[in-house]
């Protein structure tokens, strides 16, 4: 390979952040009010579900293979825990208590689709595109049969309360508070910081970025992905990992569905449809490398944050959404391209 | 000397590393050599300068006596000089006639107007260059997965032969099979002889060697260390070569 | 070599009678299948059913031809839903802009409409030139390469369309060839024709009329034949089976395997720009496919049920042709005997899945 000159290879190496700020300069400039604390928090909170299904499509990306199911699973959750909310408040108990139980529950049943396409990759050897294919197929077709194909109805709005809380709020001579807004005259500027659904999402993303980076789990998942021969001879008992790893990656997705529920209070099929792309173009952006064993969790929240500082940006600065689709392309295919041309630079392992 | 092929005085370097230093060596039309040496020995950047994958440093290439420039495997295959390769690049997928036509298919009108793939004809000439070559395999039609590792010898050794190949080069070319799967395709090569193709196969397989080789050229760290006539020498003889243990008869 | 004593071939034979069932289980379903709809359904072997079938199965068959040329080169192209609607956009966009009397310009609806091809298929045909060399010179994977072109196609189309809204204003001629028939009887007055129902039928009498090979099903098979000979007797064809049965030997026999792959890319695209164009003429407007309905999965899911493998180097016209009607057969049957089209989405998942374990089960080596 030809040795590149210092400007090329530094620009190479961190292009991603270098895109970053860019976007966020650009945008400052052209978004209305897209620089403050609200503007960082609309992207944040856009990028919630995206955190998640990226994070979910991380993990089974680093072992050689993709995951088409998540948007599914996301709608299945979202679909399944609004159901269940509604059911049981119908049955007469209180919304917490039917909250919390459709959670528990949901987060159960959400863990099937990946032990279903853990078992098809893992055991049937089934290629990882087709089996998820399959799981997601089977999964979007129970969600419209619970749903009848339109929005679950009879979500508390209690739901909505928790899902649109923030972690804090502050207001004049009342200082902080948690979780509870503090109650003020009409017209006295509360300060929210955080919203409590991001707080939840950054706690898990953390613990996953720790498990793939830190823990023997993590390295056998890499391990897989570099070379699954020699990851079986040294011992590692693949068939189980897989059904791990995509037993976690629904159980990102389904974590998705369930905020989604909390706030939107309502399920529905297709509420994860539009974020597979994105989750995919986030984890490649991240340098993850679709022959796997590459990528890392912090990767992929960076190239998120591209993706929904990018849609956020777009929308605020009045330029019609669905313009985000030719540049989300082009960004992928560019990735994509600087990766071939600086190959060794971007898949250095952690 | 009448060689098909010689190489003289081939220097081949990788950065600091000198792969090959110095080799000379020629096969004549109906001789096999056998290429003796330890991994690492620098057999294969040997071949792979005649093969046209590499581009000798210093030296030069002379087939059919004339000196030749292989700038790449295309050129190398123009000129008939085949290599069978390890993993000997055949389309497991398709079958025997489809490979042995392989970027080479022979077309045929149908209709007076359409170019279609002549199936018959392709079928009916690999039947009869294997049958040359003594080969059987069960039934044409099968996909080369369903052949043994030695039939897909057979075969690939087959499309060079087909093709005109004058020259042959086979790198470890029975690593891969079993011991009566070896058998055929050593007999398989001592026919090629009879058929005046000069054939270079490199093995680490003492006894293959011996079976079919008239020559046998030994190098070790990038060096010719020897060169002897197989039915004069023996196998200890070869190996204390092939290790340094002997010193290098000139 | 002359001795019989071959080495085993490296599979263990299974009994042929059961090997011949697993290579061929796709037809066994698809005849079964017909069998249990025929005797639930209400209307299943109605011939307006089974035109039915074909009519609205024309542009999955052209999604699925599509994707058969790329898988069986060991690649897939997730971006062919999104270029029919590409092209559908585009080629609506173009008839309407140049027939519509509100843009004051009167081209001949003739006119008008064959530049709306040739716009929807040039579109189409740079999608597919886009993922062509992205795949073959960048060395992107097909995974990705075609995922960033379906963004861009997705974002054009929406743009084009304002966000999403339908194209309308056609002429009427679209969908009178669209949804038309080869051949119309009036048994009112005894007359027969071609292409248009016979001069002089009334209308109390179109509901008479029968109408029998419909458009769509005369292209489908015109198209079918093309393809199928192009894949199995043609020089192309070979050489795709051979680049994604091995690249390296593709290469080793001096196949210009770039080149080609940049045709398969285009083939595809331009098969998928056809769906879309074939889309205008059976809705008479441009309604693009939503993000959501997944037709290029289904396209790669009836592919797979035909038997071809991600893995390339397999696949036939026939087999695609078989897994698509399992599917659209499947949609229609369920939906005659009442049962509500998410099967549709479940029953693919899980016929997927057993085509892929049966095919694991039965390698085929002929
Ligand atoms: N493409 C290459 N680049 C750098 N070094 C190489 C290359 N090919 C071979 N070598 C080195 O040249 C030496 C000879 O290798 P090779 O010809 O493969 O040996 P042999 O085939 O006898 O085992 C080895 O040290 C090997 O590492
Ligand atoms: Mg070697």
């Amino acid at each position: 390979m030809t040795r590149k000159s210092g400007f090329a290879t530094f620009v190479g190496q961190r292009w991603a952040v270098l895109f970053l700020c860019l976007e966020v300069v650009v945008f400052s400039i052209v978004g209305q009010g897209f620089f403050s604390l609200n503007g960082v928090q609309i992207v944040l909170f856009y990028g919630t579900s995206l955190f998640l299904l990226a994070t979910a499509e991380t993990f089974v990306i680093v072992t050689g293979g993709i995951d088409l199911s998540v948007g599914f699973v996301m709608g299945f959750s979202a679909v399944i825990s609004a159901r269940l909310v509604a059911a049981m408040v119908l049955a007469g108990m209180t919304p917490l208590t039917a909250i919390i139980l459709a959670i528990i529950a949901t987060l159960a049943i959400g863990l099937l689709p990946g032990l279903l396409s853990g078992f098809l990759v893992g055991r049937l050897k089934v290629t990882s595109f087709l089996a998820t294919f399959a799981t997601g197929g089977i999964v979007y077709g129970i969600s419209l049969l619970l749903s009848g194909g339109g929005e679950t109805k009879g979500v508390p709005d209690l739901a909505n309360v928790i899902g649109n809380s923030y972690f804090l709020y502050w207001a004049r001579g009342k200082g902080f508070s948690i979780f509870t807004r503090p109650e003020v005259a009409r017209g006295t500027r509360v300060i929210e910081i955080l919203p409590s659904m991001l707080v939840i999402t950054a706690v898990v993303v953390i613990v996953a970025a720790f498990v793939l980076n830190r823990t023997r789990f993590g390295r056998h998942t890499y391990a897989i992905g570099g070379n699954e021969d020699a990851a079986v001879r040294a011992g590692i008992n693949i068939r189980r990992h897989y059904l791990v790893i995509y037993a976690l990656s629904a159980f990102f997705a389904t974590l998705a569905g369930i905020i989604y529920m909390l706030e939107y209070i309502t399920g529905k099929p297709d509420a994860g449809t539009s974020f597979l792309l994105d989750s995919i173009v986030g984890v490649v952006i991240g340098g993850a490398s679709l022959y796997g064993g590459a990528g890392t969790v912090w990767g992929t929240i960076l190239g998120c944050l591209i993706l929904s500082v990018l849609e956020t940006g777009l929308r605020m600065a009045g330029v019609p959404t669905f313009d985000k689709f030719i540049a989300v392309g082009l960004i992928l295919i560019l990735a994509v391209l600087i990766d071939q041309f600086f190959p060794e630079l971007i898949h250095k392992e952690d | 000397m009448g060689y098909l092929l010689e190489v003289r005085n081939i220097v081949k370097r990788f950065g600091g590393l000198t792969a090959v230093n110095n080799v000379s060596m020629g096969v004549a039309a109906g001789e096999v050599v056998g290429l003796l040496g330890d991994n690492g020995a620098g057999k294969s950047t040997l071949i792979k300068v005649v093969s046209g994958v590499h581009r000798a440093d210093e030296g030069k290439v002379l087939f059919q006596d004339r000196e030749v420039d292989i700038g790449s495997p295309m050129d190398a295959l123009a000129m008939g000089i085949e290599t069978i390769y390890q993993d000997l690049a055949l389309a497991e997928n398709l079958n025997t006639p489809a490979n042995i036509f392989l970027g080479r298919e022979k077309m045929k009108k149908a209709l007076g107007i359409l170019n279609v793939l002549d199936h018959e004809y392709m079928h009916e000439e690999s039947r009869q260059v294997l049958e040359k070559l003594d080969i059987l395999i069960p039934s044409l039609r099968n996909k080369i997965r369903a052949l043994s590792g030695g039939q897909r010898q057979a075969v690939a050794i087959s499309r060079s032969i087909y093709w005109d190949a004058k020259f042959l080069i086979m790198d470890e070319p029975t690593a891969a099979l079993g011991v009566a799967e070896q058998k055929k395709v050593l007999d398989l090569v001592n026919r090629l002889k009879s058929h005046g193709i000069g054939v270079i196969v490199i093995s680490h397989q003492m006894h293959d060697v011996f079976s079919v080789a008239d020559r046998l050229v030994i190098m070790r760290r990038g060096e010719k260390v020897a060169e002897l006539v197989t039915k004069d020498t023996n196998a200890d003889e070869v190996v204390s070569l092939i290790v340094g243990a002997e010193t290098v008869r000139k | 070599m002359a001795d019989n004593s071959l080495a085993p071939a490296p599979f263990s034979s299974r009994s042929s009678a059961m090997a011949i069932f697993g290579r061929n289980w796709a037809v066994f379903f698809l005849l079964v299948m017909v069998v249990v709809f025929i005797f639930t359904g209400k209307n299943f072997l109605a011939l307006a059913n089974l035109q039915t079938i074909i009519y609205s199965a024309t542009t999955s068959l052209l999604l699925a031809f599509a994707e058969t040329f790329v898988i069986i080169a060991r690649g897939i192209d997730l971006s062919v839903g999104y270029v029919m609607g590409f092209s559908t956009i585009v080629c609506a966009g173009v008839i309407r802009d140049l027939y519509a009397t509100q843009f004051g310009v009167h081209w001949p609806a003739g006119v008008a409409i064959a530049l709306g091809i040739v716009a929807g298929l040039v579109a189409s045909l740079a999608c597919g030139l886009a993922s062509g060399i992205l795949i073959s010179r960048f060395r992107v994977p097909p995974f990705i390469a075609t995922l960033g072109v379906l963004g861009v196609a997705y974002g054009f189309t929406l743009h084009a369309s304002d966000g999403g809204f339908p194209i309308a204003f056609l002429p009427n001629v679209l969908t009178e060839i669209g949804n038309g028939y080869v051949y119309y009887y009036n048994p009112v007055l005894h007359a027969y024709s071609f292409f248009a129902p016979p001069a002089g039928t009334t209308g109390p009498q179109i509901k008479e009329l029968v109408r029998l090979f419909p458009n769509a099903l005369i292209l489908t098979l015109v198209f079918l034949v093309l393809l199928w000979h192009l894949l199995k007797n043609t020089r192309f064809g070979q050489h795709t089976y051979a680049i994604g049965g091995s690249m390296d030997a593709a290469v080793r026999a001096g196949i210009d395997t770039r080149r080609h792959l940049v045709q398969v890319y285009v083939l595809s695209a331009l098969l998928a720009g056809l769906a879309g164009i074939i889309w205008v003429f059976q809705t008479g407007q441009g309604n693009f496919v939503p993000m959501g309905s997944n037709l290029e999965l289904f396209a790669i899911a009836a592919v797979i049920i035909g038997g071809a493998s991600l893995n390339g180097g397999k696949g036939r016209i026939m087999s695609t042709l078989i897994g698509v009607f399992i599917i659209s057969i499947m949609a229609n049957g369920l939906t005659l005997t009442g049962v509500e089209t998410f099967w549709r989405f479940i029953a693919t998942g899980v016929i997927l899945i057993v085509a892929i374990v049966v095919d694991q089960l039965f390698p085929d080596l002929l």
